[in-house]
């Protein structure tokens, strides 16, 4: 499928989120307080995002992964939250 | 159009569930076991989850001509407590022979504690000992990329893992080619907000082929869609796949991957595809 069809099928979704994301962060900037990791690593995200080249899913995903190797020595909360508390 | 739905919660869904999947061409559901949403308290807590999989889903499915299929574990959000996950990996194997067991899962890991990781090579090992197919969960969001790579140290280890009867559930762009490059299954899971969008799997679909994938809904009692299969293959459609190729992936896959358990059956002339049917 080339590059139009594509961007016909899946603009209007895609832009609608890019929306939503940029109003995201005016919200965020209107509020009280500081970044805290989920938010950093939104912005680290967004910096992968806008840089050239391509795997930019996978390379997200990475940045919002834990990256350590070994086990924790215990499970604490079952949620997780979405980006690496230590990031 | 017809399916397989091959990873679905059923005990946490209604009955309308069943008849609307039963009406988009699903032709048989596989449950794995699941958290509660709560700890159990006991092991006789999971005695009784274990007669609902095996004994009421499989009624309450055939109302609508499903056949219902079920997994069997303690699942890794229940594994800090090593001494009732003892008791529960007791009792699996009074239920290995019942009709509608397909095998051990989900297991895996949630937090990728040490306890879970003892759990699951205990489940694997109990798999292994009872020759027991495995469908394995991986963790969500943040935990997912180190889980995964933790869980294929585990079946690794085990030398007794046949990986050609082991599935990697809930695998993203970040795990999908661990996954597959190791000879295991992989199943995609569309799920709203924490896993995977219809778009994102046929991304997937189309990079990686769909020699060794399935897709699921995983519906439980979250936010989640019991029709999201049949949905995403609309979505292929839209993306230029062949009749073909969309039957392949949504019916044929899980049931090359699903047969291999002599146990799981379905009425091949009720579920003659009518694309073949109009080819013939």
């Amino acid at each position: 499928m080339d590059r139009t069809r594509l961007t016909d099928i899946y603009f209007p979704e895609a832009r609608s989120r890019l929306i939503d994301l940029a109003a995201f962060l005016d919200r965020i900037d209107r509020a009280e307080g500081q970044d805290d990791f989920r938010l950093k690593s939104l912005r680290a995200a967004l910096a992968e995002l806008a840089a050239p080249g391509s795997d930019k899913a996978r390379k997200i995903l990475l940045l919002l992964s834990d990256p350590t190797a070994e086990p924790v020595a215990e499970a604490g909360a079952k949620s997780a939250a979405g980006a690496w508390s230590r990031f | 159009m017809r399916y397989i739905e091959p990873h679905a919660h059923m005990v946490s869904r209604v009955t309308d569930d069943y008849a609307t999947m039963a009406a988009a061409g699903c032709r048989a559901i596989c449950e794995p076991a699941f958290w509660a949403g709560f700890d159990r308290s006991s092991v006789d807590g999971f005695f009784d989850y274990f007669c609902q999989l095996t004994e009421h889903e499989p009624r309450r499915a055939a109302q609508f001509g499903l056949p219902h299929f079920c997994w069997l574990c303690l699942n890794p959000k229940e594994a800090e407590n090593l001494t009732l996950a003892e008791e529960v990996l007791a009792i699996i194997p009074s239920f290995l022979d019942r009709p509608n067991v397909l095998g051990i899962g989900e297991i895996g890991l949630n937090k990728n504690s040490r306890h879970e990781v003892a759990v699951l090579e205990k489940h694997i090992d109990l798999a292994v000992r009872h020759r027991q197919m495995i469908l394995i969960h991986t963790p969500h969001l943040e935990d997912k990329w180190k889980g995964t790579r933790l869980i294929l140290d585990c079946l690794k280890q085990n030398p007794g893992v046949d990986p050609s009867r082991v599935i990697i559930d809930h695998v993203e762009e970040h795990t999908v080619d661990l996954v597959l490059d190791a000879g295991f299954w992989a199943g995609i899971t569309l799920y709203p907000t924490s896993k995977c969008s219809p778009a994102r799997a046929i991304d997937m679909i189309e990079i990686y082929g769909t020699q060794r994938l399935w897709l699921n809904c995983a519906c439980d009692w979250g936010q989640s869609d019991p029709l999201a299969v049949p949905k995403t293959a609309l979505e292929m459609k839209r993306r230029g796949h062949s009749e073909t190729a969309i039957d392949r992936l949504i019916y044929q896959n899980p049931r090359r991957f699903l047969g291999q358990n002599p146990k799981f059956r379905i009425d091949e002339t009720a579920c003659e595809n009518p694309s073949d049917a109009a080819e013939k």
